[in-house]
């Protein structure tokens, strides 16, 4: 047992104030140079890079429900940075980098489990793609490598070679798939910035967003107005409604996406595994349990209802590629909103809006995501709107130039 | 005890005392009865430890012997994770506990519950990962500890099935609230389904004592089980659990292996309501139950849960479980009442009449354990000086069994997934539900409402409701109120010592809880995420009551305001199997599979459909390939295309609709041709190509490709939808079967066949298309050119596919007619440069990068994706789709290897083979635009990490001048 536990035992008033890794509520300002509508994992990121690497401190974090209770905490945890395009795997490569090491940058241990992601190629097509992607990550300095069925048997014994007659002819092995205590990450980022000066608000819901020739001025919330220099919106899910508000339409459709939890059992299954042709993907949690994931909900909706269509096709699926968890339980379906792209690509950057950013179109793909976009809007903001290199790719007048950045082939169920 | 000394009748309504079964538990036989779950015939054997705990890897046994909480999950066979006190028991049955390091009942992991005090709550966020790089050592270890049961990887699939069923009217629980409901609901008509999880009707009545001399309970269980079992406009489910509410009133429940998926009109849930446990030290003792899992014990099971107990209540409940216990012969030590008095004071002086001491404001403070904290064998009980505090001075009480009952939390699961929302009033400690969606209702004990007169009625109230939307019933419908207050407002003792358990799956303790909202997470929902409290098995069931009471305590803030969290589906841990069902994995076949098979093809996939690759072994596979494509050039070959999509456009307004949906023009295509058709999405990309062949004026049949012409026919409906041009669309792929016959012998072949068809170059040239007679076969003929060699595609209705093959494959015997896979045209068709959608395009390829400039009409005002083919094609292109050359061939690039230029990733191969005809390695890729003209060269980085330079060539590789196809 490490010695840092001592500590804690032995003390018997143990938590002490100053052991709070959040403060307690605080009044609303009436200004901030920099608002920030969104307290998930991206929005105290963000706050968390402008408080410590640009000193900028005068800084509100709002968020209409609780710390990191959207899409932070509905995700199913997976970092990778097996993506197709240049673009992409430059940034996710960036992401995977910053994750390694955040449990060290915090003094707070996010649980970064680095157990490989093997993706399954049951067609030609798909070992097509594999062998770019691989080609393309080694390129820029990721980690992957694609592998032929005795490998992967070896590397996963309990898995059917033969899912739902498809046999299973290669995978796409990322030594670098990983997965994190996703609330934690959230948590830990909200430590470091509150405790540098950030105000992070729960229970502050933006109303309304005020544009003065074409530049935004201030917010209402449901606890007032509050005027600020610069507004970044990360609020995945329901960028669509919030962009509404400052005036401008965003290239996003919204699609519930759900996920489930099985009963835990002895650790059986140390990689995560996935199917694109199965729409399913399979990790077992350091609990023990078994999360599944599988693709977005085939129609739009702001909803996170379960339903059992999906967990039908969902499990069905699961229990071909290891048909020994038949047996298990399902414990948990949940949802969350997915912010589509068409080209399955976020959109960070500059809005329509002056000093307004948007962090937004993250879809499937946000919470992997969460360190690079907290450095690079951090960046974008301490700049005064100079674009970072790495998120240039991603900018949102992209769709009015036809430079799209298309993910479509590297995103689908394998998150 | 053993089963001769099992209570006597009318005890045990479960088991059948003259049928024993024998089963093991942890390697020990153990004989039980017909009908008891595993748990129950655990204790009638004394054996009463029968888990450990998932942290503190504590003793368990029974908390509310009716699968509501974790204590009870035990391994069965290659099962994990049973609930014991639910599965009832079989001759041979292998059970044993979960979660230990050396035996059940000498656990060494044990130990750890002696450190708890060094596990603070969240106290891996604050280790194990110091210095950089030590958690990679300590993960692997914490992971080992992780999960309770142990899963069977060879465990052999057992068959799973699923059915539909339809009803006006569900009722969810067939206590006296949901029993009255179906009565009242069939009497008017309705046709009710009635599911009950529990193995018998009832629910409370089968088993709680309603009055003080114990009859109600027994004669209105009998009245109202008779007229439902009579009642023929009623069908009841027992043994199962109505597992989640989807919308619409979209219901599974599940029973033993089978999923039954309920659509319903109305539904009422009736699911009754969860006792709720007293926290104080040690309340987690095997020893320690709800007052209602000692009245099953008795009542279902004929079991004496002790011989000498405590009751701990904050209701009316506990007297009457203690008046229970008396009659059955266990002696009571005290029952000890939170509250200052009881409410109803007859029953208090029934239980002291008997004999029985009564503590009021009392409760017990901590429970005093035999060794190992194996069972509970004292009770340290004290007053209550104010609300979660007690006097100092203590009374030890010896007991072997307590029973407790803080309250009652509503069984709100299905009634929160579907939205409702559930407040509490801190004065009353009563809880209400409100916001539930139309046709959707609730009844009983979940509705707030105990007394069983109130109950029944209100029952028979939602009834109304829901026959009110029925249109069976329209009588005026009041509200059913009840004054009987059944929550303790503050059954939380906390110990300084601990172990004082909130949350009995997650071994959390009060102090744990407290401590998140000290640590910032004040919210209910962090408190949830940070301490995991209502993160196991039983889901909050009997923890979500006391982390809000104690949230909102820390935090200033009412119950309400604190919420709790929420419900998902499902109600109870269903088994995957159950959603997975039997395994349907349809697969579709030609016409004509079987000749394929008994030809030696070798089959692969194409979406649901399989085609024939090549025909020989897989050690012979290039060398077939290659012999199959020369075949094709040198004489005459013959594939299956029966798998290609095919359209029927047909109406006045056909030409104008293939003409906005493809990008070629085909106003002016004359009767009797086929044309190129390119599909581009709505941002200019390529997404689909085929053949448009204009049967008659108002006729066209459109090839697309295999995978793509379901999306094909999605997008010609949708348009169509917009435009409502005077068409009609079939998708019509299953009913044709076609083959390619191709090489410089096909006419010669089908010359041979007796047809209505002039097969001469000049009736019937390169790119036409005739209907005509072969053999009596009605047949469509393509002239088309895909694999470069005089070619027709023929395509017959699939019922006659198997004939075509045989009549063709015997008219080709002369000519040494071959047939050939889908491997090998797809390297006839890349020695004359011909893309495969898909695989040489990507998901931004518009017709410009891949020279298609061609078949794009300029010429007319509009195409699905012509605005965006403009843009695009105006702007600078950075890469275009090039043919390439390998001379020399040291490493053979593959597809999807890099093409590099200087530190850039310029694009990639797409298509890449050798070709025997062109005496060379052949392929396609995206290149640099700077480096696209023939005569360029550009560089391949292989699987060796080598650069390859490759030349780029003109395309096609093969036949240049195309003159092969047009013979």
């Amino acid at each position: 047992m490490p010695f840092s536990l001592l500590k804690y035992g032995l003390n018997s008033d143990f938590p002490y104030e100053k052991h709070a890794d959040l403060p307690s509520p605080s009044a609303l300002k009436s200004h901030y140079d920099v608002v920030i509508i969104g307290g998930g994992g991206h929005g105290v990121a963000t706050a968390y890079y402008l408080a410590k690497y640009h000193g900028i401190t005068n800084v509100a974090v709002l968020e209409k429900g609780y710390l990191g209770g959207g899409n932070t905490a509905r995700n199913t945890a997976v970092i990778r940075s097996n993506y197709l395009t240049p673009e992409g795997v430059k940034f996710y490569t960036e992401s995977v980098k910053l994750f390694k090491e955040l449990s060290n940058e915090f003094d707070f241990n996010i649980m970064y489990s680095q157990r490989g992601q093997l993706t399954l190629a049951h067609t030609d097509a798909a070992i097509r793609g594999f062998r770019q992607r691989v080609a393309i990550n080694k390129h820029y300095g990721g980690q992957s490598e694609l592998i032929d069925p005795q490998q992967i048997r070896e590397l996963v014994p309990s898995l059917n070679m033969n899912p739902a007659d498809m046999p299973v002819l290669a995978g796409l092995w990322h030594t670098d798939g990983a997965t994190a205590r996703h609330d934690a990450v959230a948590w830990g980022y909200a430590k470091g910035a509150t405790s540098r000066g950030v105000e992070l608000h729960q229970l502050t819901e933006v109303t309304d967003v005020e544009v003065q020739q074409d530049k935004v001025t201030a917010v209402q919330t449901n606890r007032g107005k509050i005027s600020c220099g610069a507004v970044v919106q990360a609020v995945s899910g329901h960028s669509s409604i919030l962009a509404a508000k400052a005036g401008f339409k965003l290239p996003i459709t919204t699609y519930p996406l759900q996920a489930m939890v099985t009963l835990p059992v002895k650790p059986f299954l140390d990689p995560m595994v996935s199917s694109p042709s199965l729409h399913c993907y399979v990790q077992q949690t350091s609990r023990g349990e078994l999360v599944f994931g599988g693709g977005s909900d085939p129609y739009p909706l702001y909803s996170t209802r379960s339903t059992m269509d999906l967990k039908e096709g969902l499990l069905a699926n699961a229990v071909e590629l290891f048909p020994a968890i038949a047996q298990m339980r399902l414990m948990r379906q949940w949802g969350g909103l997915t912010d589509m792209t068409s080209d399955y690509s976020p959109v960070m950057g500059l809005s329509p809006v002056e000093n307004y950013y948007l962090d937004a179109g993250w879809g499937t793909w946000g919470f992997k995501a969460t360190p690079i976009c907290g450095k690079t809007m951090a960046q974008l903001v301490a700049g005064n709107g100079k674009v970072p290199e790495l998120i240039k790719p991603f900018s949102m007048e992209r769709f009015y130039r036809f430079a799209q950045v298309n993910e479509m082939g590297a995103t689908a169920a394998s998150h | 005890m053993n089963n001769l000394q099992r209570l006597k009748e009318p005890m045990g309504s479960l088991i059948e005392r003259d049928r024993p079964v024998t089963f093991s538990f942890e390697g020990q036989s153990i004989v039980g009865l017909a009908g008891d779950s595993i748990a129950s015939a655990l204790l009638a054997n004394n054996q009463w430890l029968i888990s450990r705990s998932f942290k503190y890897h504590r003793p368990r046994g029974p908390l509310t012997m009716a699968g509501q909480d974790a204590n009870t999950l035990v391994q069965l066979g290659g099962e994990p994770n049973v609930l014991a006190d639910n599965q009832v028991i079989g001759a041979q049955m292998q059970v044993s506990g979960q979660n230990y390091s050396g035996s059940l009942e000498s656990d060494r992991d044990a130990l750890l519950g002696h450190f708890s005090r060094f596990m603070p709550v969240g106290f891996y966020y604050r280790s194990f990962f110091k210095p950089m790089g030590a958690w990679e050592k300590w993960e692997g270890f914490i992971r080992k500890k992780a999960g309770l049961g142990v899963l069977d990887l060879e465990a052999k699939p057992e068959y799973y099935d699923k059915e539909y069923l339809f009803y006006d009217l569900m009722v969810v629980g067939a206590g006296p609230a949901g029993l009255s409901a179906a009565l009242k609901a069939a009497d008017a008509g309705a046709q009710v389904l009635l599911v009950e999880e529990q193995r018998l009707l009832g629910g409370a009545l089968s088993y709680h004592r309603f009055d003080i001399q114990g009859q109600q309970a027994t004669s209105t269980l009998s009245s109202l089980v008779d007229k439902v079992q009579a009642h023929q406009n009623i069908q009841v489910m027992l043994s199962a659990t109505c597992n989640a509410w989807f919308t619409d009133n979209y219901l599974p429940v599940i029973q033993d292996k089978r999923l039954f998926k309920v659509r319903v009109q109305e539904c009422i849930v009736a699911s009754g309501a969860f006792e709720q446990h007293v926290v104080f030290r040690n309340n987690d003792l095997p020893g320690i139950m709800m007052c209602s899992a000692a009245s099953r014990l008795m009542k279902h099971y004929a079991v004496k849960p002790g011989q000498r107990a405590v009751v701990l209540t904050g209701n009316d409940t506990g007297y009457l479980t203690a008046l229970d216990l008396a009659e059955q012969g266990v002696q009571i030590a005290a029952v000890v009442d939170m509250r200052e008095s009881s409410l109803v004071s007859e029953l208090q002086a029934a239980v002291r009449d008997a004999g029985i001491e009564v503590l009021c404001n009392s409760t017990v403070y901590e429970a005093l354990a035999t060794k190992g904290n194996k069972h509970v064998r004292a009770v340290d009980v004290r007053k209550i000086s104010a609300p979660g505090e007690v006097a100092s001075q203590a009374r030890i009480i010896d007991c072997d069994l307590i029973c407790m009952s803080a309250g009652f939390m509503p069984a709100y699961q299905l009634l929160c997934q579907a939205g409702g929302q559930l407040s509490y009033s801190d004065d009353t400690a009563q809880f209400t539900l409100s916001n539930l969606p139309a046709h959707l209702h609730v009844a009983g004990s979940v509705n707030g409402v105990h007394q069983l007169e109130q109950v029944i009625k209100d029952g028979q109230r939602a009834a109304g409701v829901a026959l009110h939307n029925l249109s069976l019933g329209d009588e005026t419908i009041e509200a059913v109120t009840c004054q009987s207050n059944h929550n303790y407002h503050w059954p939380i003792f906390s110990h300084p010592k601990g172990k004082d358990f909130v949350d009995f799956d997650e071994d959390l303790q009060a102090a744990d809880i407290v401590n998140a909202t000290r640590l910032g997470y004040r919210d209910i929902q962090l408190v949830k995420r940070f301490s995991t409290v209502g993160m196991g098995p039983s889901q909050g069931r009997h923890s979500a009551l006391p982390t809000a009471r104690l949230v909102a305590k820390a935090t200033k803030r009412t119950v309400t305001q604190t919420g709790i969290t929420t419900a998902r589906p499902p109600f109870v841990p269903e088994k995957l199997a159950l959603s997975a069902g039997r395994s349907f994995n349809p697969v579709r076949f030609t016409s004509m599979h079987h000749r394929h098979i008994a030809l030696g093809a070798q089959m692969i996939a194409a979406g649901n459909w399989r085609r024939p690759a090549y025909y020989g072994s897989v050690e012979q596979r290039e060398q077939a390939i290659q012999s199959e494509a020369l075949q094709v050039r040198n004489k005459v070959g013959l594939i299956d295309v029966s798998t290609l999509g095919g359209i029927e456009v047909r109406g006045p307004d056909a030409a104008e609709f293939i003409n906005r949906i493809y990008t070629f023009a085909f106003l002016k295509q004359p009767v009797g041709k086929t044309r190129y058709a390119v599909l581009t999405s709505e941002q200019g990309v390529v997404i689909d190509d085929g053949v448009a062949c204009r049967i008659g004026e108002n006729h066209f049949y459109v090839t697309a490709t295999t995978t793509g012409v379901d999306q094909v026919y999605r997008q010609m409906l949708k348009w169509n939808a917009q435009w409502r041009l005077n068409i009609d669309v079939a998708n019509v792929t299953s009913a044709f079967s076609a083959v390619n016959l191709a090489g410089p012998d096909a006419r010669k072949v089908l010359q041979k066949l007796d047809s209505d068809v002039d097969l001469s170059i000049e009736a019937f040239p390169y790119l036409a298309c005739r209907e005509a007679r072969i053999e009596g076969i009605p047949a469509r003929l393509l002239r088309v050119g895909f694999v470069g060699e005089l070619g027709y595609e023929i395509h017959v209705p699939s019922s006659c596919g198997e004939a075509l093959w045989d009549l063709l494959m015997a008219a080709g015997k002369e000519f040494d007619i071959k047939p050939f896979g889908v491997e090998t045209q797809r390297l006839l068709r890349l020695e004359k440069g011909h893309i495969i959608v898909g695989q040489d395009t990507d998901s931004m390829s518009h017709p410009g990068e891949l020279s298609l400039n061609w078949a794009v009409s300029r010429k007319k005002p509009f195409f699905v994706g012509s605005r965006s083919v403009d843009i695009v094609m105006a702007q600078t292109q950075t890469r275009k789709l090039v043919g390439f050359t390998l001379d020399a061939i040291i490493e053979q690039p593959k597809e999807g290897h890099l093409v590099i230029s200087g530190d850039d990733v310029a694009g990639h191969v797409t298509s890449c083979e050798y070709s025997a005809s062109v005496g060379k390695c052949i392929g396609l890729a995206f290149a640099a635009i700077g480096d696209s003209q023939p005569g360029s060269s550009i560089s391949i980085r292989v699987d060796s990490g080598a650069l390859v330079e490759a030349s780029v060539v003109s395309l096609p590789f093969f036949d240049p001048d195309n003159q092969r196809q047009e013979l």
